[in-house]
């Protein structure tokens, strides 16, 4: 068995346990651990794949901001882990049933999976073989597909804009620091200097 | 530099193997040499600073402080709190500390003398840096303690913030060189001082110089270890070896950053003029890794730290804006008078 396929085996089986430890693992905290050990062995199974830029992206994107954000929210959850297994009769009839359902609908569609032919038709972009990763992904990316990139670009941005008018409130009665008024203030308009003789007071 | 050691231990595969055990033998142990010289040579300057002696008992000049503090955690009784959550509170310093190690694979020392010559080397260590946020966030966490987990908390929002205005640094110099290989990078600031690219990107190597300064949790960003409100934040509860890894990746992520501050800025392996050009390139990175450690540690005994809610406004408020419309600027400035794209 050659080298690369034994990084294969272990990187893919790293992954599939990580993502079965997921769901299973008591504690929300170790879940959102293994998530993050599922992802960084996904980028392994790309960089083996030769597609080193999304390697890279995923590693930046998803477990260097999501999933920190992720495990930041999960961390000051207050979970009283008595109360969470009590809960689980109560609630395995729905979660069975939602389980049953995702089932069956996954295996409809792989039982009955094929490739509509305009698919089929449309031959895959052949990458120039002396460009790298990077600069062949840049070259179809703002060329070829410049709109819809841009148009995903946009529906982040409304997302964004989204939450930040979710999240906005502007509270009265809170003291903020403002650093250009702070800097605005001079000893002329702040100090003022008396002269106070002896015995008199202000 | 891997194929050429191969080359001499017979080309087969294993040689392939024992040709890059030994590179990084060879980057690791100095490494961790210079870690220790590091925290020595930061309390002197600190101490000359601040008019003290600094250590000074421990060998001569007391240059064999680190390696006596180092003995001392490392006989000292490993604590782990009876309330922690034991795998992960093990697991964080050690993560620390690998993390801290494997981003010096791709920092290259001369032509061709880099460990992994990779050509997406300059996202790997925006990778690998952005991960270290993990140990903290980790041993925050599973040290079961409210200043531990306070620290973390702090820590896990200043990374990523500062991590933000970083790529947009690195997207300049990226579009600038036409790669995302570091040695590109270096490449294209040959032709001594002024072709260096903290001339001509003033203003995004001081943004990237605090940003690295925030990102390493370094003053005035150490707020995660603030010891006038939380002790020592996310390390609280480490005792012994633990500590010490902790110390060690602290430590090996600063020379990290010193060392991509002079690859990205500095010219990386290249003499300023070419008289010096005699002088070996490893020898200059060596010598600019020294010149950015000594600013850090001039910064950490000069500034006060940051208040909380001024660290994310400088973060959010004045560092994003100014790098986005840099960005803009930069590569619209390259695009209209051909420095990019040829």
């Amino acid at each position: 068995m050659s080298l690369t396929a034994l990084a294969f085996y272990l990187f893919a089986s790293i992954t599939v346990l990580s993502g079965f430890m997921v769901i299973s693992s008591r504690n929300p905290v170790h879940s959102v651990l293994f998530l993050i050990l599922a992802f960084f062995n996904a980028a392994a199974l790309f960089l083996l794949l030769g597609a080193e830029f999304l390697a890279m992206i995923l590693l930046i994107v998803y477990v260097g901001a999501v999933a920190v954000l992720f495990l930041f929210v999960v961390m000051m959850l207050d979970i009283n882990y008595v109360e969470l297994r009590e809960g689980f009769l109560q609630y395995l009839p729905v979660g069975t049933l939602v389980g049953l359902i995702l089932l069956v609908e996954l295996l409809m569609v792989v039982g009955a999976w094929q490739l509509t032919p305009a698919i089929d038709a449309t031959p895959a972009l052949t990458a120039d073989p002396d460009l790298t990763n990077t600069a062949a992904l840049g070259s179809v990316l703002y060329t070829r597909y410049l709109y819809v990139f841009q148009a995903s670009g946009l529906v982040l941005l409304v997302a964004m804009i989204g939450a930040i008018v979710l999240t906005l409130r502007s509270r009265s009665g809170v003291k903020r620091q403002d650093i250009s008024a702070q800097n605005r203030r001079n000893s002329k308009d702040t100090i003022e200097i008396k002269k106070v003789n002896v015995g008199e007071g202000i | 530099m891997v194929e050429w050691l191969a080359g001499i231990y017979g080309g087969t595969d294993a040689a392939w193997f024992f040709s890059i055990v030994t590179w990084i033998l060879a980057i690791v142990a100095p490494l961790l040499l210079g870690v220790a010289f590091a925290v020595y040579a930061d309390r002197k300057i600190w101490a000359a600073m601040q008019l003290r002696r600094g250590p000074n008992v421990v060998g001569p000049f007391g240059l064999f402080q680190s390696f006596a503090d180092g003995l001392k955690l490392f006989i000292k009784e490993t604590v782990v709190p009876s309330g922690a959550n034991k795998g992960i509170f093990i697991l964080a310093p050690m993560l620390t500390f690998v993390l801290a190690l494997i981003g010096w694979a791709v920092i290259p020392w001369d032509v061709g003398a880099v460990l992994a010559d990779i050509n997406v080397g300059i996202l790997f260590i925006f990778a690998i840096s952005s991960l270290g946020v993990y140990g903290i966030i980790m041993s925050g966490w599973a040290s079961n303690s409210r200043y531990a987990f306070l620290g973390g908390l702090r820590s896990a929002a200043q990374m990523v913030s500062y991590e933000v205005s970083m790529g947009f640094v690195l997207v300049t110099l990226i579009s600038y060189a036409g790669s995302t290989n570091l040695s590109a990078i270096v490449e294209n600031q040959a032709g001594g001082l002024w072709q260096w690219h903290f001339i001509w990107f003033f203003p995004m190597f001081v943004i990237f110089l605090i940003s690295a300064m925030a990102e390493t949790n370094r003053p005035p960003f150490d707020l995660p270890e603030a010891e006038a409100e939380l002790v020592a934040g996310y390390q609280v509860e480490y005792s012994s070896m633990a500590f010490a890894l902790f110390w060690l990746g602290e430590y090996g992520n600063i020379l990290l950053m010193c060392a991509l501050t002079s690859v990205l800025f500095f010219g990386g392996w290249y003499a300023p003029i070419s008289a010096l050009d005699f002088i070996p390139g490893p020898l200059w990175m060596i010598g600019k890794i020294c010149f950015f450690f000594f600013i850090f540690a001039w910064v950490k005994a000069t500034v006060p730290r940051y208040r909380y809610d001024q660290l994310m406004r400088l973060g959010w408020k004045v560092f994003l804006p100014l790098s986005l419309a840099a960005v803009v600027f930069y590569t619209g400035w390259g695009m209209a008078f051909g420095y990019i794209g040829n």
